[in-house]
């Protein structure tokens, strides 16, 4: 990117709460279920019926917005949005406008190159997912008619928006990634992008590099996943970019990300922006909430990521990267620490390094998310605890992993299965080396000569015969052994 | 006997009914003869639930009979609900074409109640099409004439409501108040109507107009009926979070009626231009009557109530355009036939299905709720909310109760005021402010200004519901204006 330029981006990003039930009636909220089996005439919209606020939703909106650091409001309201839509059975959306639950919080990224960088974030107010269509045809023009499927109309959802403080792709992506991890840990949303309970709009404009006003700015919806949020802003700060460069003239508008295609085209401009007639809900009380109820929260709110990083890195000494790739998910940080637990803290290095080098490697092979990790913690102590004893060696341990892996069973059961104990018998070793050193005469000759690397081809030797099972350093004492009486026939 | 049941109160029917003196299918079928023999002059019902009244009837007779004591304070008594208010099997449309058909799956709170109580839903009343109108013509379906003069109207919204308890037809209806639709059709037809405290009935399954004004009410012919209604219908709710969960104090009438110890101001806001002579004159009755009765009586200002009118439109109709929205024709009701796309259908099912008071009020609400004119109108209306709400507070702390007309003048011709909706919309002046404060007010009978029924208006504190009843009763006792019925009674239509 040009430096003369400076690309200035925001996000709201909504987010699907996991509550047991919607946030107006007592419907299951629940992805996947049969369409329209989990409505009510609360979440259809029937006549007469009245929404009645799931505390637990309150509840969860304040957790989020405590463990991104904001501030929590002590009196807020609910407002309506209203608009005409086909999945918005009562044709205005419960939403919060100017009172939003949690206000100036903020979010720290960490980039590439080790700076760190502050995003703040604005407001984060509850509001109601509305349902889903489905379009008899390629796309909503070409449709002859569509399914209104209402299971999801009433979910809660929190909205969170960022101040512009975003100033590339990458610091979005990991902005987002940021974002995803924390509201995990806090347990408010499982934050499935493929499934809908995450969903981002950009706000991008680009100014000349110092500036301090803002450019002409562009909204673009429907980026449904991190790299679709990463390539759409690429794409929009060259359009812009280019534009300004050419002296062109940018227009304030709403544009649709197509992702298959690597564009976006313009939704609506300025003048057609919708008015949405925001006004206090008349169906629901002010919300209040108290002191007590937001520390009642608080407490309740698990060590967060960049807190256990800091952890990890004191008490175990790991480094920077080894910590940072083990609090990137809640399931993969509790397991680690499991696994410490279990095998102390002296063998936390080991556990973090089985766990990025081996355990990520097959899960990444696999194709397996955080929470189908294939191994238990005790799965993996269990292991290590056979290096320790010197049952197996770590060349063996790597097999055992995968077999782990493969078959669910422990190690001490494929070890004994297997017969991959160490071999250790010092009367069996030295058989073998003797025999090695005898077949290969030429090797014998070169070790004699000086080359110091001709005991450690040997010791390979012992190790294939022997299936890897050989103790390392025995094997080396009794090649040079069998070597020095070789050498005195 | 049951030939005559249509004259009895709803307390002396109960009393009939425990009582093994009448079943609860004579009393039904009784109601249905009065209801055939005059509603082809007065037109109060948009459905009449003959099999199913009488399936209920049998059943109350069934319970009856085995000895059940748990039958209920309205047990054997017929009653009208409004068509806003949902009932499972019996439609309800709110006198629109866009609800015509309409059965909701759901009963509305009061209705659960009611039927808990031991009451028998004759039917559905008709009404100004969404509880908009003030004289009942905006029904989509007919309109209800007044038994008193079937050339006029019965005053709306509760349109039918009213009628059906004036004719005859009911002893006891269900109507609901945004800012008048009890206490003006009461007025207009003679009968007590109650706009209880907001919060202290449930509107779930009320069809919303206006959210945070709506609510839902008893009307009957005399006090005591409309206090046993009220008790069965009031109460804590969790499926309306604007219930306040409330339960009212039981109620008894009896004694001497007096109105000792008590200061009733009158507003004299309420007294000035626009109010017809006839109305006056009866309210000035009305109160040396209160003050006979013991009452101490002040005039008293209430300086906000010029504003009111104003500030409830701006208000109800910014509501009404959004609770409106979920007519749309996607889920229930009319759809417009087949067109180009879902903007399209929208228009189309609207333009079709609304009638143009109802379209009226929505466009208006949308105009007010717009960018850049959300703070001339929404918000400066809020004020005067507030300044209503500050004006009755302030002169609570003096006065138990505020007397005023229910209406500045009485029934009007059918057809009269149908085009000029601004002279229709003051006609709720006396009303209005009651709601914009969330106060109880009951409309009490106070005798007739040239042949026609003229209304007075007590309003109390919040939830001192109970005590206007006292006061009505009190008041009522030594009047009996509440006795009259109009011709239509004795002739079965005139």
């Amino acid at each position: 990117m040009s430096t003369r330029w400076e690309t200035v981006i925001g996000l709201e990003v909504h987010v699907e709460l996991s509550t047991e039930t919607k946030v107006w009636c007592s419907c299951k909220n629940e992805f996947g279920a049969e369409p329209n089996t989990n409505v009510c005439p609360v979440c259809l919209a029937l006549p007469g019926s009245l929404p009645v606020l799931n505390v637990k939703a309150v509840e969860y909106t304040i957790r989020a917005g405590l463990a991104l650091n904001c501030q929590i409001r002590r009196h807020s309201k609910f407002d309506r949005k209203n608009y005409f839509y086909a999945d918005l059975p009562a044709g205005y959306q419960i939403s919060q406008y100017d009172l939003p639950l949690c206000y100036d919080g903020y979010v720290d990224i960490t980039k590439k190159d080790g700076t760190t960088r502050r995003i703040r974030i604005q407001r984060i107010h509850l509001e109601t997912d509305a349902g889903k269509l489905l379009h008899a045809g390629d796309d909503v023009t070409a449709a002859n008619y569509s399914l209104v499927d209402l299971n999801r109309a009433g979910v809660p959802l929190i909205e969170i928006v960022t101040e512009p403080d975003l100033r590339s792709a990458e610091e979005a992506g990991l902005f987002l990634e940021k974002l995803r991890s924390i509201l995990k840990y806090s347990g408010v949303s499982d934050v499935k992008m493929e499934e809908g309970s995450m969903r981002c709009d950009v706000n991008l404009s680009v100014r000349p590099a110092g500036s301090s006003e803002f450019g002409v700015r562009t909204e673009l919806k429907n980026v449904n996943s991190f790299s679709a949020v990463m390539r759409g802003i690429e794409y929009e700060e060259k359009r812009h970019i280019r534009t300004l460069e050419e002296g062109g003239q940018l227009e304030q508008e709403t544009r649709s990300w197509r992702d298959a295609q690597g564009i976006s085209v313009l939704l609506r401009s300025k003048e057609d922006a919708e008015d949405y007639r925001y006004f206090p809900e008349p169906d629901l009380p002010p919300l209040e909430v108290s002191e007590e109820e937001i520390e009642r929260i608080r407490a309740t709110l698990p060590e967060l990521p960049d807190a256990l990083m800091q952890r990890l890195m004191a008490e175990y000494g790991l480094s920077a990267y080894d910590a940072s790739v083990i609090v990137a998910e809640r399931e993969y940080a509790q397991w680690f620490l499991h696994a410490v637990e279990l095998a102390g803290a002296d063998q936390a290095k080991a556990v973090a390094n089985w766990q990025i080098n081996e355990l990520y490697r097959v899960m990444n092979e696999k194709g397996l998310g955080p929470d189908q990790i294939p191994v238990t913690p005790e799965q993996l102590v269990g292991m290590l605890k056979l290096i320790d004893k010197g049952t197996i060696t770590g060349k063996i341990a790597k097999t055992v992993f995968d077999k782990m892996v493969e078959t669910g069973k422990d190690a001490e059961t494929i070890v004994k299965e297997e017969g991959l104990t160490q071999v250790a018998d010092e009367g069996e070793l030295l058989a073998i080396a003797r025999e090695v050193v005898a077949a290969n005469p030429k090797v014998f000759e070169d070790w004699k000569a000086g080359k110091q690397s001709a005991a450690q081809w040997f010791v390979g030797q012992i190790m294939k015969r022997t299936r890897g099972r050989a103790n390392p350093q025995l094997a080396l004492k009794l090649v040079t052994q069998a070597l020095e009486e070789h050498a005195r026939k | 006997m049951s030939g005559m049941t249509h004259k009895l109160s709803a307390a002396r029917l109960n009393r009939l009914f425990l009582a093994g003196e009448l079943s609860a299918v004579e009393i039904a079928e009784s109601a249905l003869s009065r209801i055939a023999q005059v509603e082809p002059a007065v037109g109060a019902f948009l459905h009449v639930a003959e099999e199913h009244v009488i399936e209920r009837a049998k059943k109350l007779d069934a319970r009856r009979k085995a000895g059940d004591t748990e039958l209920g304070p309205l047990a054997g008594v017929p009653i009208a609900v409004k068509d806003n208010i949902c009932t499972c099997g019996m439609p309800t449309t709110c006198a629109s074409r866009i609800l015509e058909g309409y059965v909701s799956p759901y009963d509305a709170t009061v209705v659960e109640r009611l039927r808990a109580s031991g009451a028998m839903i004759i039917g559905k009343a008709n009404m100004d099409e969404f509880a908009m109108g003030s004289s009942g013509e905006t029904s989509a379906f007919h309109v209800t004439r007044n038994p008193w003069d079937l050339e006029r109207v019965p005053g709306g919204s509760s349109s039918g409501s009213a009628a059906a308890v004036a004719a005859g037809e009911v002893p006891l209806a269900l109507g609901t108040d945004t800012g008048g639709s009890i206490r003006q059709p009461a007025a207009f037809t003679g009968i007590v109507g109650l706009k209880p405290t907001y919060g202290y009935v449930s509107r779930y399954g009320v069809v919303a107009f206006a959210s945070s004004l709506d609510q839902v009410g008893p009307m009957g012919r005399d006090v005591e009926d409309v206090a046993r209604l009220f008790e069965v219908i009031a109460g804590p709710d969790r499926r309306d979070a604007t219930n306040a969960g409330r339960t009212p104090p039981a109620l008894k009438f009896g004694g001497d009626p007096s109105l000792t110890g008590l200061r009733i101001g009158v507003p004299k806001e309420f007294f000035g231009e626009g109010i017809d002579a006839g109305v006056k004159a009866r309210l000035q009755e009305a109160i040396a009557q209160l003050a006979a009765l013991g009452a101490e009586v002040e005039e008293c200002s209430l300086p906000a109530t010029e504003y009111a009118l104003h500030a409830y439109y701006v208000l109800a109709l910014a509501e009404a355009s959004s609770n409106l929205a979920r007519f749309d024709g996607v889920r229930f009701g009319y759809r417009a036939a087949q067109s180009g796309g879902l903007n399209d259908m929208y228009s189309k099912t609207r333009a079709e299905g609304f009638g143009s008071e109802v379209k009226r009020r929505i466009m208006l609400g949308t105009y007010v709720l717009s960018a850049g004119h959300y703070d001339a109108y929404y918000r400066k209306a809020q004020q005067v909310r507030t300044l209503v709400i500050r004006d009755f507070a302030r002169a609570f702390e003096r006065y138990d109760a505020v007397v005023t007309p229910t209406t500045p003048f009485t029934a009007w011709r059918i057809g009269e005021k149908i085009n000029d909706p601004v002279s229709m919309y003051l006609g709720d002046i006396c009303t209005i402010p009651v709601n914009l404060a969330g106060l109880p007010a009951i409309s009490v009978p106070c005798g007739f200004a040239d042949g026609l029924p003229v209304g007075m208006q007590l309003i109390g504190k919040h939830f001192a519901d109970a005590q206007l009843l006292q006061m009505a009763w009190a008041y009522q006792k030594v009047t009996k204006h509440h006795e009259a019925r109009p011709a239509l009674t004795e002739e079965g239509g005139r």
